[in-house]
């Protein structure tokens, strides 16, 4: 039976709940996870004081209710499982470096950012920052997945260095920016300045997309490292069609003011 | 002990320990993944000469295989891993990598070691190549004429056996080729298991010793007809005309065991006079299948 955690009080303003991993309630009675500290806007409160705690520990947290001003859910988390029904607040998952977390709804920003490894499903929409890197960072995200149904905002990946980003709908503005490394794939489309003053790493869109004049157009021809790449979105259960498995791809070299080792690939048919 | 007519002479094979890899090569077509596998595996048909021995395990539907495409799976075999790594490096850097439309994965990711394939052959790419992780396993993407040649880093690979054989007498050529044919291909339903030489069948088998000394082995006397008459030592019937073996190499015992039951099962079926083992007296082989065992087993599906 895992640990459940209802919102009974909504927070008037942030509450940065980092404590929820499941790391940390390991060994915990409900009573201690209760009195674990957390921060309402400028006051230090508990965990109780807006959750109610039930359940028992088995490495998976169950967390229910409106959870859209509750910050940093699976902070640097580094294994079991979160299970989020419905929307949530900013910084989920950042940093983590293992384990799981389940959004059934929408996230805000920062979800996974600077993220080392594990996995974060995103049953809705993602904000802006989705495993980027925060600001001053030279790396975004280093390892791990991220998995997004709907759509994701801007800067998705932004400084990224490794791991894989899978957006179901479109992604915003500068998608890749300063990317160093890594995957992102966007079943829709990529938006303006994506993959700017990356170095290396792959973009890949299925739809038409405008190009930085920075990228270099080399050929069309089919990616045989993609199609492991969609057969495992395909497999995690985004809509993967036969025909992006099996289709050309054109390929854009970048980004020139750097690098020029990055690519963004355009479905072609 | 009989099979119908056929006698099962109470010997067994001496088989060594060796150590294996499992190569999955894909290809836009079946046609194309098949000629990467056969490059790859030819010349490899036995240790003493070959520096490995290999062969085609099976054809893997596109559906089974890591990209999607049609595949072939193909095993491996040397004395030690870094033999293995190095076999596997030459190998699929110049059997497979050149081969249109080709991708190579590492079929043993289990496996409790491994040897860096993708890893050296990389540097073909010449700065160019593109790394790729996934699900804890990383490719290389190197950049070829005709797209990207994508490449495991790392192959996974396990101790083995080695040498598994079994001896087939007929009375003439026709009759122990019929009876070979029905082993070879009921030994090849198992998985796990390759027989590395031409149409998995051999027809010199040898010895560990020769009267020349820049020979360590020679022509197996005790089983060649011909010599029947005057060899020091003859193992062939005065009815029998022809002798061939069929060497196996398997991943484990279990799969090495269930195929040469099965080939047993189907040599006497096609009538085969006589069926024998191949072994050194036991001294230099680390396991000993006896065939009156292997029959008398209860074994599981494989």
């Amino acid at each position: 039976m895992s640990i459940k955690l209802n919102l009974h009080t909504t927070p008037s303003v942030p509450l940065e709940a980092e404590v929820i991993t499941p790391q940390r309630f390991a060994g915990l009675s409900n009573e201690e996870i209760a009195a674990l500290p957390v921060q309402h806007g400028n006051e230090s409160a508990r965990l109780g004081d807006f959750f109610t705690v039930s359940g028992s520990a088995n490495g998976e947290i169950r967390l229910e209710g409106d959870l859209r001003l509750v910050k940093m859910i699976g902070q640097g988390m580094s294994s079991g499982r979160i299970v989020i029904s419905g929307d949530v607040g900013m910084h989920l998952g950042a940093i983590m470096s293992g384990g799981e977390i389940v959004v059934e709804g929408n996230v805000t920003d920062w979800a996974g950012a600077e993220m080392l490894g594990g996995r974060i499903q995103i049953q809705g929409q993602a904000g802006h920052g989705l495993g980027c890197g925060y600001r001053g960072s030279r790396i975004g995200m280093r390892g791990g997945q991220i998995f997004v149904w709907g759509n994701a905002g801007s800067e998705t990946g932004g400084a990224m260095r490794g791991g894989l980003i899978a957006i179901g709908g479109n992604s915003g503005d500068f998608t890749g920016v300063n990317m160093r490394a890594g995957t992102i794939i966007a079943l829709g489309e990529i938006g303006w300045r994506s993959g700017a003053s990356m170095l290396r790493g792959s973009i890949v869109t299925m739809q038409p997309a405008r190009i930085l004049p920075t990228f270099g157009y080399a050929c069309t021809y089919q990616p045989n490292f993609l199609r492991f790449y969609l057969l495992h979105l395909r497999k995690m259960g985004l809509p993967v069609s036969d025909e992006q498995v099996n289709g050309y791809y054109q390929r854009y070299s970048g980004d020139s003011i750097e690098l020029n080792r990055g690519e963004i690939l355009v479905f072609a048919g | 002990m009989r099979i119908q007519t056929t006698e099962i002479v109470d010997t067994f094979a001496e088989a060594f320990k060796m150590w294996a890899a499992r190569v999955i090569i894909t290809a836009a077509t079946p046609q194309w993944a098949m000629a990467a596998a056969q490059s790859m595996t030819g010349f490899a048909t036995s240790i003493i000469g070959c520096k490995c021995e290999a062969g085609i395990e099976n054809e893997i539907p596109a559906d089974e295989t890591p990209d999607g495409r049609p595949g072939v799976s193909v095993l491996l075999f040397a004395m030690n891993a870094e033999g293995v790594g190095k076999r596997l490096v030459e190998r699929v850097g110049q059997c497979v990598m050149t081969c249109p439309t080709t991708s190579c994965f590492n079929g043993l990711p289990e496996a409790p070691e491994t040897v860096v394939v993708g890893g050296q052959l990389r540097y073909f790419g010449d700065g160019y190549q593109i790394s790729k992780v996934l699900n804890g396993r990383r490719f290389w993407r190197i950049p070829v004429m005709e797209g990207e040649f994508v490449v495991e880093e790392s192959f996974g690979v396990q101790p083995a056996i080695g040498g598994g054989n079994l001896l087939i007498l007929g009375p003439d050529v026709p009759a122990a080729l019929r009876a070979t044919e029905a082993a070879v291909e009921a030994m090849r339903t198992v998985n796990g298991i390759i027989l590395p030489f031409p149409g998995g069948v051999v027809r010199s088998g040898s010895k560990t010793s020769s009267r020349y000394k820049f020979l360590f082995a020679s022509t197996n006397d005790a089983y060649c007809p011909t010599l029947r008459a005057f060899a020091p030592e003859t193992h062939v019937p005065p009815e029998a005309g022809c002798v061939l073996e069929i060497v196996i190499d398997g991943l484990d015992m279990d799969v090495t065991a269930e195929s040469m039951r099965r080939g047993i099962q189907a040599a006497a079926a096609q009538e085969a006079m006589q069926i024998s083992a191949g072994n050194y007296g036991g001294t230099l082989g680390q396991y000993h299948i006896r065939l009156h065992d292997l029959l008398m087993e209860t074994t599981d599906e494989h």
